[in-house]
């Protein structure tokens, strides 16, 4: 995505370290509040003691937060500036809210990490970061705040980037020393730091470009709903997640393997020759296949199998229990699924998964859309993980299973000297195949 | 920078808001939440306040399903105190999109004289709006109510689920809300719970009104700025539609010319002064207006954190 357009930030950092005033402050002076919501805020702030403005009271809605001065569950911020529109997940610093700072990092394309520069980089600003990471995120500003406490001196910044640099190795950081309270370096450059020189924290942002376009990834398209208003149609309601199709391209169906074309791209507005992720469409096929909610239409082929290894974010007071059998949904299908180690609340591990069901899938470095699912206990029905696949770990890797069997066993048939040894042969692949 | 890059501007709109590219994301992350509740719930209803957001709700919904028909009724929780213009609109938009409308009143609330001076408002809103919504709910089983709210509306509204759960009474327990990670959606309910869906999560004021504008939305006349004969007591413009209304003995009826930013009941909901009778003078105005437009609903601001209390209580 070039700059322009919607870009979604996470927030992270620990407890007290200013995040909720970084955020009041960004809303504040982007107008992303209003006049009367700051009137509130005020008089809550001369009630609370808290001098002139407090501007973490506009994101702290909830009356426990409030009351606890901390934010406790991830809020969703909104602001725009002439050049683009920004959707903030305000997560919070407690550890045991982990699962929320997982589920604001889950779909940002990048993340604020924020230390206090008195403090420098704690053991929580480091799990977050590694949370970030782990969720897809190679995106990251480095905000050292509170640096009106250490007089602005360029030192103190440079050493916590130093123990930083290590931390995000591999990512881009961009990193930019502010104090959130007075607004040095928030909106616009800060002249007490003549020495950082570059842009404030929200210029950044508006500029920042993100390498990750899902239109350019390959097409995969989950069938959400079959659409049959009348006798003669049958269209596939869906969401591009990745990629983009054309009228007339040939695509495969999963988990069938079938192929077939593309005929129309239908929307309300009218027929489109093109189509591109994130866009939802309603797509009609030349032949008709039998298909229905939880396959999927794609070009190029993904990888289909009901063994995989992934990292799993859990997110239940009730630990996981290798013993019982979670649900799990991945795009629009939902499977059974028996997990192979135990992980606690806030817990983060390489977990085996085996699925009732084929799921039809990329690795989660690949396409954050086909290689992320939710974990479902089937009692309480709370999402208790989240998770991201690494690859798969079927028999033969998790390529296009069925079409690659086919092909073997048949090659295997050929080979044989007799039709004895052809029959053994197929047989014992298949026994493997089907284990 | 951007506080004066946004500052009011009545020429060349386009070049002080963001670009519209954004408003074709959040219609897909719409769309897809929509469909993600007709294939996954049994009994799905659409509670239509008649206001923009419901409008633009409304529009997303036919694209969603076309060329097939909006698979799910409408529900409006009628107080019977709503503007008449309100009530015309519904009725005249639901037929023209042919979809079907349920209207459900709480009427032993109303036969009982329920209205906001003689209650107040908290009482008035739990009897007429949230008590009737939770029993128009129950009495047709429906298991997903999708409503039009945003979470940049109100502070509490912005920790609010896509898919926001209740239990058998309607309530909402924020401090158990399931994870939302990326766009995935758990349905799985238990026995006697519900959701509510909000596809508008993610959309800003500015973004729904803009919304509008591209996609030509109908909407109630009431939001554009016309003369209208209205009751001014301090900042306050109320359109006066019934008699128990107190008008004091020193004030009088003036015409003012004014619009709705915001549609609820009209003894409870302001009108504030304005010249913008067309959609892209509403946007030009709200850029440069610096009043959120829950400031003209006396009942958000009865008691502190009190929408956080009426959403626990069961109202959307």
């Amino acid at each position: 995505m070039a700059a322009g357009g919607l870009l979604r930030i996470c927030t992270a950092g620990s407890v007290d370290d200013g995040k909720s005033t970084l955020i009041g402050r960004l809303l504040y002076d982007s107008r992303g509040v209003y006049e009367d919501q700051v009137h509130s805020v005020r008089e809550a702030s001369r009630h609370r003691g808290a001098g002139p403005i407090d501007f973490s009271l506009f994101t702290d809605g909830l009356k426990a937060e409030r009351e606890q001065g901390i934010t406790i569950d991830v809020a969703y911020r909104y602001f725009a500036t002439a050049k683009r529109k920004f959707i903030l997940a305000d997560t919070p610093g407690h550890e045991q809210y982990t699962r929320n700072m997982a589920t604001g990092a889950s779909t940002a394309d990048v993340a604020i990490l924020l230390v206090d520069a008195r403090n420098g980089v704690r053991p929580q600003s480091r799990r977050h970061a590694e949370i970030a990471r782990l969720l897809g995120i190679s995106e990251f500003v480095l905000a050292i705040n509170k640096m009106d406490l250490v007089d602005f001196d360029r030192e103190v910044s440079d050493a916590i980037v130093a123990d930083f640099g290590a931390l995000l190795n591999g990512a881009h950081t961009h990193v930019v020393p502010i104090s959130a309270l007075h607004g040095d370096n928030v909106i616009g450059p800060s002249d007490r730091m003549p020495w950082y020189g570059g842009p404030g924290l929200l210029g950044y942002l508006e500029e920042l470009e993100i390498n990750r376009d899902p239109a350019e990834g390959a097409f995969r398209y989950p069938v959400q709903l079959v659409l049959r208003p009348s006798d003669g149609f049958r269209g596939y309601a869906g969401r591009i997640l990745s990629g983009s199709i054309n009228a007339g391209d040939a695509v495969t169906i999963w988990p069938s393997g079938r192929t077939t074309v593309v005929n129309r791209i239908v929307t309300r507005d009218r027929d489109l020759d093109t189509a591109r992720a994130p866009m939802s469409v309603v797509l009609t096929l030349e032949d008709h296949i039998d298909l229905s909610r939880g396959d999927m239409i794609t070009v190029g082929a993904p990888q289909l199998g009901r063994r995989l290894d992934a990292e799993i974010v859990w997110m239940d007071e009730r630990a996981l229990d290798p013993a019982r059998l979670y649900l799990l949904k991945h795009t629009t299908r939902t499977v059974t699924a028996e997990l192979d180690c135990a992980l606690t609340l806030n817990q983060i591990g390489s977990v085996g998964v085996t699925t009732s069901q084929p799921l039809i899938f990329d690795p989660y470095a690949d396409n954050r859309a086909t290689g992320s699912f939710l974990l479902i206990d089937p009692d309480s029905n709370f999402t208790a993980g989240a998770g991201m696949i690494t690859r798969g770990a079927d028999a033969y890797g998790a390529s296009p299973v069925r079409r690659d069997a086919a092909e073997r066993l048949a090659a295997l048939a050929r080979a044989a000297s007799s039709d004895e040894a052809a029959i053994d042969a197929v047989r014992a692949t298949l026994a493997e195949l089907l284990r | 920078m951007c506080a004066t890059a946004i500052a009011a501007d009545s020429t060349g709109l386009t070049d002080i808001v963001a670009p519209l590219e954004h408003l074709r994301v959040l219609e897909a992350e719409s769309i897809q939440i929509l469909r993600e509740v007709v294939a996954e719930f049994e009994r799905p209803v659409m509670l239509y306040s008649i206001g923009k957001d419901s409008s633009v709700l409304l529009r997303l919904a036919q694209k969603a399903f076309h060329p097939g028909p909006i698979p799910f009724p409408l529900l409006h929780v009628d107080t019977t105190y709503k503007f008449r213009e309100m009530i015309e609109f519904r009725d005249w938009y639901a037929a023209e999109v042919g979809v079907r409308l349920i209207v459900h009143t709480n009427t032993d609330a109303i036969d009982a004289g329920a209205q906001p001076f003689a209650l107040g408002t908290q009482r008035c809103c739990g009897l007429l709006k949230t008590k009737a919504l939770l029993d128009a709910l129950a009495a047709e089983r429906f298991d997903a109510a999708f409503g039009g709210a945003r979470r940049d509306e109100e502070r509490s509204r912005a920790k609010e689920r896509v898919f926001s759960l209740r239990d058998a009474h309607g309530q909402w327990d924020p401090k158990r809300q399931r994870p939302e990670p990326w766009n995935l959606l758990n349905s799985r309910l238990g026995p006697g719970q519900s959701v509510r869906v909000f596809p508008l999560s993610n959309w800003t004021e500015l973004d729904v009104w803009q919304y509008i504008d591209a996609e030509q939305i109908p909407i109630v006349p009431l939001y554009f700025a016309k003369e209208r004969e209205v009751l001014v007591r301090g900042n306050t413009l109320t359109v006066v539609e019934h008699p128990f209304v107190p008008v004091l003995p020193d004030e009088r009826l003036e015409r003012v010319r004014c619009r709705m930013r915001s549609l609820g009941c009209s003894p409870c909901t302001g009108a504030i002064r304005s010249d913008a009778d067309t959609v892209p003078r509403i946007i030009a105005e709200l850029i440069a207006t610096r009043q959120s437009e829950r400031q003209l609903r006396v009942i958000d601001h009865d008691q502190d954190s009190s929408m956080e209390l009426k959403k626990r209580e069961g109202y959307f």
